[in-house]
């Protein structure tokens, strides 16, 4: 069992790493960038939702404020990128603890509420922050790409450092998963009350995993906004970025490892499918919207829900 | 069920061939392709449609007249365009696309400052050139790029003449300026204040207001505590549309109002009074008249443009006309679409066209930035019951004399 | 001096109206315990529902307002029975997500049809000016208007049978059952009128400024501040909320950077949220 996931994982990687490097294919690179992108977000955001029961809505914040710190202390503090890319993710699993504190005491919808409210709160603040560029943002000279042999060259790093997070995003699911840490967020998530009872401390957990959750994510903005040359406080906190990564959670499947993965690769093909196709792209909106209702009313459990319900022999395996 | 598993495939299938990169298809030799993305939908798309058109009625025109001319051949002009949804999410991924799949041989730029630096990111790795419309602040010329070129009088210019207005008309009137917390706005306001120091204008109210604000009436109330005269800044269409008709609605009593971007816009009139003596720094007026050394003059562009879709040219419009033309003036001199030779003639374009003149910096600290173009103050006037705009400034270009002051 | 009385009394005007918005969103939560994420989308229909009426059919703007709060209640009742009914007994997660995906197709069909330009109803109530500071004709009415509607819902809940086989089905759903009220259609019902209100407000926000199909976010969250400030699931509660919201806003802006509101704003949403689950003015206990 643990070893088809390991291999899963370490399989999707190579593919992910190795299929545009060996033709050099960049278009094929930007589009399973913002892939694995995608995966990050949705695998992160499943250790709250799928997990622990806790609707994240503004997750998007983690990437937001890790983008900043990132671009802030490569930019302007001239950091090296493999220095910042931490960086950035410790200083976000920080404020995301302080947060926790505060946030966790509320449940369901409450807390829901409470994350976009945070996310909100942070963009206007960020907005004022001279330090950040307020409104302006900060913008990447192309020298800031230098240290990496040029801009052409820093972008495939980028991409293999994405695929890097990419996969310690899955195998961080994994791993919560199999541990006795993530036995004690399911039981949170069954009825937290009862897991209070029965010896697991429900506030300590949930700080643990929020902190954590926003990690990875951290790092992903960072390495994100690094390749896009411009951070500005409405992009870096879009919250339909952060409905996006929820709608992909559904899609495949909340609590799965693979589910979010799944669900994450579909969804972002699916978009720049339809963004892209000349008959949809009026409607890109609708057809997405339709098809997450689907979901929602006919599939609740998404693709996995779906798929273990067919052949259950796979729940064993791909959990 | 066995159809549900059959579609599951399907599905599977599908998405595989969807990543698996459509391998290109060379362009006829005998078109020139030119790629960009358009705001066509979210906050920016008033303004990049405008700009859409400018570029399409160019091509029209050169198709209808047999191409583009390069050395003895004849190229027909191809666009290929995505919608960014105003967003810099997916420009990195599309302006790829647009280079290494559907081999685009030239580039525009997005709408905006911010997204046209993601763009240029891009399209510097191969060595492409990109005109740039709607990239206005200075800062995505200082960042190192080669194959920028900008139509566009830079943002720190917007407000010269409106401040220059102030001094000639009431060299004490207290200013407020009030502009929209985005990097385009703030560095065109950073200069107006930098601009009214100079000039000794007292500035009374300086105000950054969110970019998605509806309310202005807090903003109002302020401007009329300070007794301010004179209100300088806005932003994009929404925000100064909104902020003119606020201004209109709460009496607010000023003797100038200068607003950015919006009031260009013919859909400004359906604001009604509230437009009456609102000004707008404006790159290009229809009434404007230059000499051109080739294409149009300005009269002949408006009313091709009237004929093709139904409204008025906007300063957009005309700026997404004369990329297209000073890209076409470009390649004909090269004589070549060789993005090296193109880029060279580009560096050496100084020419008077019906939008004015362009001439882009050379130096290595701001190359590609416009240092040629020149803007006019227009200002919407009530002639006869009807709304016009007219250009009020400089006394060379006027139209008609300068409503001053309103109140 | 007077600025800042002015701009508090223009504060609380445009508060009565967030209050009304906010209305809408706090009688679908109290009565079935969902958050309406649809809510922003409907704002914005009103908005065009009002802009089509003044502007093709030459409605009053005021009369208008009565053909928006019918089809808000008729669109309502359809959600409900497309999207919403099926998920009522599951998971918050669940609700979120169907209310947010016909928030996707409502604001995709809108883009594609109004694209995202502002529009604006072109029309002007004298106003009253006041040592310089004038209050526009139209913020004073649509105040009245929202308070009007406001008190006209708290007649209807507590004085007709339908109004309180809602709070019924609010206060405890299979006792209610029990007694006969036909839990579903009143829920329905419910939201329609949930719907409808913020299809009014919508209304009313374009008779006071220019809008576009994205514009209803923005209401969205304010609505989601006014609920947490008034108490969740309160629908007094709310427009006192709106108000005390336009109050902080006026009170506080000629003090600071406007461009700081936000951050107080929302900082403000978190801390009550987390201080006070139940509200400033709430007394019922929501989950």
């Amino acid at each position: 069992m643990r070893h088809a996931m390991f291999w899963l994982i370490v399989a999707t990687t190579a593919v992910f790493a190795l299929l545009p490097a060996i033709g050099g294919d960049v278009g094929l690179r930007e589009s399973l960038f913002l892939a694995a992108i995608a995966i990050i977000l949705a695998s992160n955001l499943n250790l709250m939702i799928g997990y622990t029961g806790y609707v994240n809505f503004g997750n998007i914040v983690f990437f937001g404020l890790g983008g900043y710190f990132g671009v802030w202390l490569s930019a302007v503090k001239g950091w090296p990128l493999l220095a910042a890319v931490p960086a950035a993710g410790v200083a976000v699993s920080a404020v995301a603890l302080l947060f926790g504190l505060g946030i966790l005491r509320l449940r369901g919808a409450y807390f829901a509420l409470a994350t976009i409210g945070i996310n909100e709160a942070v963009q206007a603040l960020v907005s004022n922050l001279d330090v950040w560029g307020g409104s302006t943002g900060i913008y990447l000279s192309l020298a800031s790409y230098q240290s990496l042999g040029g801009a052409r060259q820093a972008l495939w790093i980028v991409y293999f450092l994405v695929v890097a997070v990419m996969a310690a995003s899955l195998f961080l699911s994994w791993r919560i998963r199999n541990s006795k840490f993530g036995l004690g967020l399911f039981a949170i998530r069954e009825d937290e009350d009862a897991a209070a009872v029965l010896g697991v401390r429900p506030a300590t957990y949930k700080a643990a995993i929020y902190s954590i959750s926003g990690f990875l994510p951290a790092a992903a903005g960072a390495l994100f906004f690094f390749k896009n040359g411009v951070i500005q406080p409405d992009q870096a906190f879009d919250l339909t970025l952060s409905t996006e990564a929820i709608v992909m959670l559904m899609l495949g499947g909340q609590g799965s490892v693979v589910g979010a993965a799944l669900g994450a690769f579909l969804y972002e093909q699916f978009r720049g499918y339809l963004l892209t196709s000349p008959m949809f792209s009026d409607f890109h909106l609708v057809v997405a919207g339709l098809l997450l209702l689907l979901i929602v009313l006919f599939v609740p459990g998404g693709l996995m829900g779906w798929l273990t319900q067919r052949w259950p022999w796979m729940r064993g395996k791909l959990q | 069920m066995r159809t549900s598993r059959k579609v599951f495939a399907a599905a599977i299938l599908a998405s595989a061939i969807l990543t698996s990169g459509t391998t290109s298809m060379a362009a006829a030799s005998d078109t020139v392709t030119i790629g960009f993305t358009v705001s066509e939908t979210g906050p920016l798309n008033v303004d990049s449609l405008a700009q859409l058109h400018g570029f399409e009625l160019w091509r029209d025109q050169v198709n209808a007249a047999g191409g583009l001319k390069v050395g003895n051949a004849k190229y027909k002009i191809k666009f290929v365009t995505y919608d960014d949804q105003s967003k810099s999410e997916r420009v990195q991924q599309l302006y790829s696309r647009l280079i290494l799949q559907d081999n685009a041989d030239f580039l525009f730029s997005p709408y905006s400052s911010n997204l046209t630096a993601t763009a240029a990111i891009i399209s510097e790795q191969y060595g492409k050139v990109m005109l740039t419309t709607g990239a206005a602040e200075d800062k995505t010329y200082e960042l190192g790029n080669h194959g920028l070129f900008q139509m566009y009088t830079p943002a720190t210019h917007y407000l010269s003449s409106a401040m220059a207005v102030i001094k000639q008309k009431d060299p004490k009137a207290k200013v407020a300026v009030a502009y929209s917390d985005d990097g385009f706005s703030k560095a065109v306001a950073g200069a107006a204040k930098e601009e009214a120091k100079r000039l000794g204008e007292p500035v009374v109210l300086d105000e950054a207001y969110a970019p998605g604000t509806t309310d202005f009436g807090p903003i109002i109330n302020k401007m009329i505590s300070a007794k301010a005269d004179a209100m300088v800044g806005g932003g994009h269409y929404a925000d100064g549309a909104t902020l003119a008709r606020q201004m209109y609605d709460q009496k607010a009593p000023m003797k100038f109002i200068c607003l950015l971007v919006a009031p260009d816009s013919p859909q400004f009139a359906s604001l009604g009074d509230a437009a009456v003596g609102v000004a707008v720094p404006s790159q290009w007026e229809p009434s404007a008249a230059y000499k051109p050394d080739f294409g149009p003059d300005g009269a002949a562009f408006g009313k091709a443009f009237k004929d093709k879709f139904g409204n008025e040219a906007s300063y957009h419009a005309a700026g997404g006309y004369a990329a297209g033309l000073i890209l076409q003036h470009a390649i004909e001199k090269a004589g070549s679409i060789d993005s090296a030779k193109v880029i060279q003639a580009l560096d050496a374009t100084d020419v008077s066209i019906f939008y004015g003149r362009v001439k882009f910096a050379t130096d290595a600290q701001h190359h590609g930035l416009q240092i040629g173009h020149e803007m006019v103050l227009a200002q919407w006037q009530k002639k006869g019951g009807q709304l016009t705009k007219e250009v009020v400034w400089p006394a060379a270009a006027q139209t008609a004399p300068l409503l001053y002051p309103l109140h | 001096m007077f600025g800042v009385l002015a701009s508090m009394v223009d504060g609380v005007l445009v508060g009565a109206v967030y209050g009304l918005a906010a209305i809408g969103l706090t009688l679908i939560w109290g009565v079935m315990d969902i958050i309406n994420l649809t809510h922003g989308a409907m704002v914005a229909l009103g908005m065009f529902g009002l802009y089509l009426l003044f502007g093709h059919l030459g409605l009053p703007p005021y009369a208008a307002l009565f053909p928006v709060a019918a089809g808000g209640f008729v669109l309502g009742v359809v959600v409900y029975w497309i999207a919403v009914h099926r998920v009522i007994n599951r998971p918050p997660l669940m609700s979120l997500l169907a209310t947010f995906a016909v928030n996707m197709v409502v604001i995709g069909i809108g883009t594609a049809v109004w694209s995202t330009s502002p529009y604006n109803v072109a029309f002007a109530v004298p106003g009253i000016t006041w040592h310089g500071f004038t209050f526009t004709g139209a913020h004073i009415l649509a105040a009245v208007v929202a308070v009007l509607i406001a008190a006209a819902l708290y007649l209807f809940m507590r004085h007709t049978r339908l109004g309180k086989a809602i709070r019924a089905v609010a206060s405890n759903r299979q006792a209610a059952e029990l007694m006969g009220i036909p839990s579903h259609q009143v829920l329905a019902i419910a939201f329609g009128l949930g719907i409808g209100l913020a299809a009014v407000a919508g209304g009313l926000i374009a008779t006071l400024f220019p809008f576009t199909v994205l514009s209803g976010d923005d209401y969205q969250l304010k609505s989601f501040v006014v609920t947490v400030l008034g108490g969740l699931g309160n629908p007094a509660g709310a427009l006192l909320g709106g108000v005390l919201l336009g109050l902080i806003e006026g009170g506080v802006t000629p003090f600071i950077a406007v461009s700081w509101t936000p951050v107080i704003e929302f900082a403000l949403f978190v801390v009550i949220l987390i201080a006070f689950p139940q509200g400033l003015f709430g007394r019922r206990t929501a989950r």
